[in-house]
């Protein structure tokens, strides 16, 4: 076990975990920080997905030790009252069957959208196809990727 | 008042936080990030809240909170039920609080989710638990304000006395309206009246599930709980022969390894330090059963399909005598592999087995059937669990199984610690429950004229029951039938998965009827509507399927997909009745660079009354979502008893990209909701299947269709 130091949602917070942790499970075992979710642990399905920098990235598999001052952002710290441009569209589209993959859907929309606004139909396709969603929401998907688009 | 839920979370935590304030296990609270963890929202109603019946309390500040009982899996249950309870209430939607009910057998009835049968089951139930509160409400404003009751309005959430201009708000008048005797009968609605009901209404978990507030099963944490991963046999049919879990309990924050059953449970501190540990497991295995193979399986299907011993569902008319006296003959077969459910969600619940008493958290399908099988695995009385439901991160059939909730208590019984047992994806995959394997023949006797005079089918399943639905169509609609099956029985569990056995019997049965009408020299859609009549003029033994609803959805999807008026867009056609609701797609199909694309989808759906707009629209697309992902791509092979794809690396689901426009129909009429969560996957790879052959010639008998020889290098599903 060692103590690291993470910058977590705009906080600096300490954790004392094995050096090959997961971010993924240092969010959820050690922070509580449960919005980003477990699905396949092997970068597959994005259901871990957060902001590194600003980047979206797989939190299941990234090691804590690689995560050093980098700023990590989770959906919990994507905005103060839930009320993100994404976030809202996600909600006015009413987007989610089961709902469990559609915190990685939106961080890595939030993270395509705060880079490029205005991304074509292809572009929103690229970012949005490292995703699985078992219920088949790909089409409300596109629609609040779309609708949030034109808000910024 | 009876109490309305057995734990309140809030306090629980709070007091579990008081009771464990030296115990340093796993989790902090000190840390988190979270906050509160409840995983319910909302978990208990206001204070002074009135209770109407099971569903409906009303708090005196005017809070409607209603109770959604059934497992919330991504149905859209959660927010379907309410509406149908505020419909009748005329409550204003606003202001409703929806909350999730735990297990509660004596307030309610069926508690899972399965079979498309939430709101048929409950829907006259909902109704009139809204309408009695209804009619109580303005028996109690009339006595306020002593005039007769037939002067009295609710609507929108207010008690009107028109007349005097006088109005209170539901929860002013609910203390009074408690006092009011229940009537034995009241009025529903006229469904022409409904104001909420067939409306798109937002998911009720938006906002929650949006922000990452905890939610499901896997998001449960408590102070002082345990993680425990089970290690089970990688190959079905095989037990363990010896453990050894030296060097796993050596490794940091790990509390204990249990050997039980055929699991060896690895109990430790956090999800990582299990997960490593457990790969350090030294555990040998030996054979208990056969090792089958799926080279095993297409053997075996082959040999079964004729010398099998077959269990014969229906017989109509004379089907030998019929066949030799036909003009012309089809025989045709289909198979498809095994497939994983699932879902998003990996397998978990949360176990803590105490001296008086069992708690368990977590997503179940079967809440009822899980507190009943861990009663008896434990020898507690039912009475003594309680079992709090999570929302579910998918479910899809695997969570009608109670298999991960019974280990999680037997474990915890075992280690005398609260426990969540988590599964990896691997641990999913190779579980088990799966959908089972099947082959079909399908056999057509036309005469001169271009009539189907016979029919046989035979179904051969690994474990799979009886694989055919034999009163299903186009039984009734021919004068010789045979429908029969063969089952073997194997070491690899199987499951019920979403549209339990039509999600592959409606692709064969549909691409071979699609065939039949073109030796009959027919159109497929007029083809399908020329039985039907036939069934509806001169039936033949029982018809357990609407044939006017079954036309009904037949005509709008072929109107609404411009059924044989495209240019230069290759189509196909299938129509299914399954769960008691009717679907029929179009499939359109464009040659794009010379390979066939899946470019849209046109579905017409027949589900009685549409309780939800948004939800229903999402329970269609997601169904052909589902069937042409499946169909396109699942395929779940074994190698000696055990599975060989254990990730989403080599278990290809569909993904974004591969998604036609999906272009969704209802028909609108007035019958009670017959379901909707599974009905519009079976017909999707027909449509697909049949399209496909337009376009290229070739007809497609296996599933996944991307892998048979004739689509080598063909992505049916890629537009971009």
């Amino acid at each position: 076990m060692s103590k690291y130091t993470l910058n977590i949602n705009s906080k600096t917070l300490q954790v004392d975990v094995d050096a090959d942790t997961p971010l993924l499970w240092v969010l959820r075992d050690s922070l509580g920080l449960v919005g980003t979710k477990f699905g396949c642990g092997i970068a597959q399905c994005g259901a871990c997905t957060v902001h590194l920098n600003g980047n979206a990235v797989r939190s299941c598999s990234l090691p804590v030790s690689a995560v050093g001052s980098n700023k990590v952002t989770t959906i919990e710290g994507l905005s103060e009252k839930g009320d993100h441009p994404v976030q809202q569209a996600w909600n006015e589209v009413d987007v989610a069957q089961c709902g469990y993959c559609q915190t990685g859907q939106i961080m890595t929309a939030s993270a395509l959208l705060s880079k490029n606004p205005k991304p074509t139909e292809e572009q929103i396709a690229t970012a949005m196809n490292a995703h699985i969603c078992r219920c088949g929401t790909y089409h409300r998907i596109k629609e609040a990727v779309v609708l949030a688009s034109s808000k910024l | 008042m009876s109490t309305l839920i057995s734990t309140n979370r809030r306090n629980f935590l709070k007091l579990a936080a008081a009771a464990g304030g030296g115990l340093v296990l796993g989790f902090h609270w000190s840390n988190a990030e979270a906050g509160t963890m409840e995983v319910m929202k909302n978990g208990v109603v206001p204070a002074g809240s009135v209770d109407f019946n099971s569903y409906l309390s009303i708090s005196p500040e005017n809070v409607i909170t209603i109770f959604s009982p059934n497992p919330e899996l991504g149905q859209n249950i959660k927010t379907s039920f309410p509406m149908i309870v505020a419909e009748e209430l005329n409550a204003d939607w606003s202001k409703v609080k929806v909350l999730q009910a735990n297990l509660d057998t004596n307030r309610f009835e069926r508690q899972l989710t399965g079979g498309s049968g939430a709101v048929p089951h409950s829907w006259e139930r909902l109704r009139k638990a809204g309408a009695t509160a209804k009619y109580m409400l303005i028996e109690a404003g009339a006595k306020r304000w002593k005039v007769d009751a037939s002067s009295v309005t609710a609507e929108n959430g207010m008690i009107t006395h028109k007349a005097s201009g006088r109005q209170l708000t539901y929860g002013e008048l609910a203390t009074e309206a408690s006092a009011i005797p229940v009537p034995a009968e009241v009025k529903l609605k006229s469904k022409k009246d409904f104001t909420i009901i067939g409306q798109p209404i937002r998911n009720v978990d938006g906002f929650e599930m949006y922000t990452g507030k905890p939610l499901f099963g896997l998001d449960f944490y408590r102070e002082g709980m345990l993680h425990a991963m089970i290690q089970r046999p990688l190959s079905f049919g095989t037990k363990i022969k010896s453990v050894d879990a030296t060097a796993a309990k050596a490794m940091p924050g790990i509390v204990d390894v249990v050997t039980f059953k055929n699991n060896v449970a690895v109990v430790g501190k956090s999800t990582w330090q299990i997960l490593k540990a457990r790969k350090l497991l030294k555990i040998e295995y030996e054979k208990e059963d056969t090792l089958e193979s799926t080279a095993d399986h297409d053997r075996l299907f082959k040999e079964l399909m004729n010398t099998g011993e077959a269990t014969v569902h229906r017989t109509d008319g004379d089907v030998a005598t019929a066949f030799k006296s036909a003009a012309k003959t089809i025989v045709r077969e289909y198979q498809c592999p095994f497939l994983s459910h699932s879902p998003m969600e990996p397998m978990n619940f949360f176990a803590h087995v105490r001296e008086d008493g069992v708690e368990l958290v977590g997503p179940s399908q079967t809440p009822d059937a899980a507190r009943k099988v861990c009663a008896t695995l434990l020898g507690v009385a039912p009475d003594k669990i309680t079992l709090e439901l999570t929302r579910l991160g998918g479910g899809f059939g695997r969570r009608l199984k109670t298999d991960y909730a019974t280990e999680a208590a037997e474990l915890s019984s075992i280690i005398k610690a609260p426990v969540k047992v988590t599964w990896t994806r691997e641990d999913d995959m190779t579980g088990g429950s799966y959908r089972p394997a099947v082959r079909y023949r399908f056999e057509a006797a036309l005469d001169a004229n271009g009539n189907m005079i016979a029919y046989k089918l035979r179904g051969v399943g690994i474990n799979s029951g009886n694989s055919t639905r034999e009163d299903n169509f186009p039984s009734g609609s021919v004068d010789h039938l045979l429908i029969d099956s063969v089952e073997h029985k194997s070491p690899i569990t199987t499951g019920a998965w979403r549209a339990p056995i039509t999600n592959f019997l409606a692709y064969a049965e549909q691409a071979f009827l699609d065939e039949v009408a073109e030796a009959a020299k027919k159109d497929p859609v007029q083809f399908r509507l020329e039985l039907l009549d036939r069934a509806k003029s001169k039936p033949v033994g029982a018809i357990k399927y609407d044939i006017d609803r079954m036309k009904g959805v037949i005509e709008l999807a072929a109107e609404k997909s411009n059924w044989g008026k495209k240019k230069n867009v290759s189509q196909g056609f299938a129509v299914y009745f399954s769960h008691r609701s009717y679907v029929a797609h179009v499939a359109d199909v464009e040659m794009k660079k010379g390979k066939p694309v899946i470019q849209k989808i046109t579905s017409a759906a027949d589900c009685g009354v549409v309780v939800n707009l948004s939800g229903a629209h999402q329970q269609v697309r997601g169904g052909v979502i589902d069937g042409m992902g499946h169909a396109l791509f699942g395929n779940l092979t074994f190698k000696d008893g055990a599975v060989e794809q254990k990730n989403y690396n080599t278990y290809r689901m569909i993904r974004y990209k591969e998604v036609p426009e999906v272009d969704v129909h209802f028909v609108e009429n007035e019958i009670d909701p017959t379901g909707l969560g599974e009905p519009a996957l079976p017909p999707t790879g027909g449509a697909i299947a049949n399209a496909i052959y337009k376009a290229t010639g070739k007809r497609l008998y296996n599933q996944p269709f991307t892998l048979e020889e004739k689509m080598k290098g063909v992505n049916l599903g890629e537009r971009m």
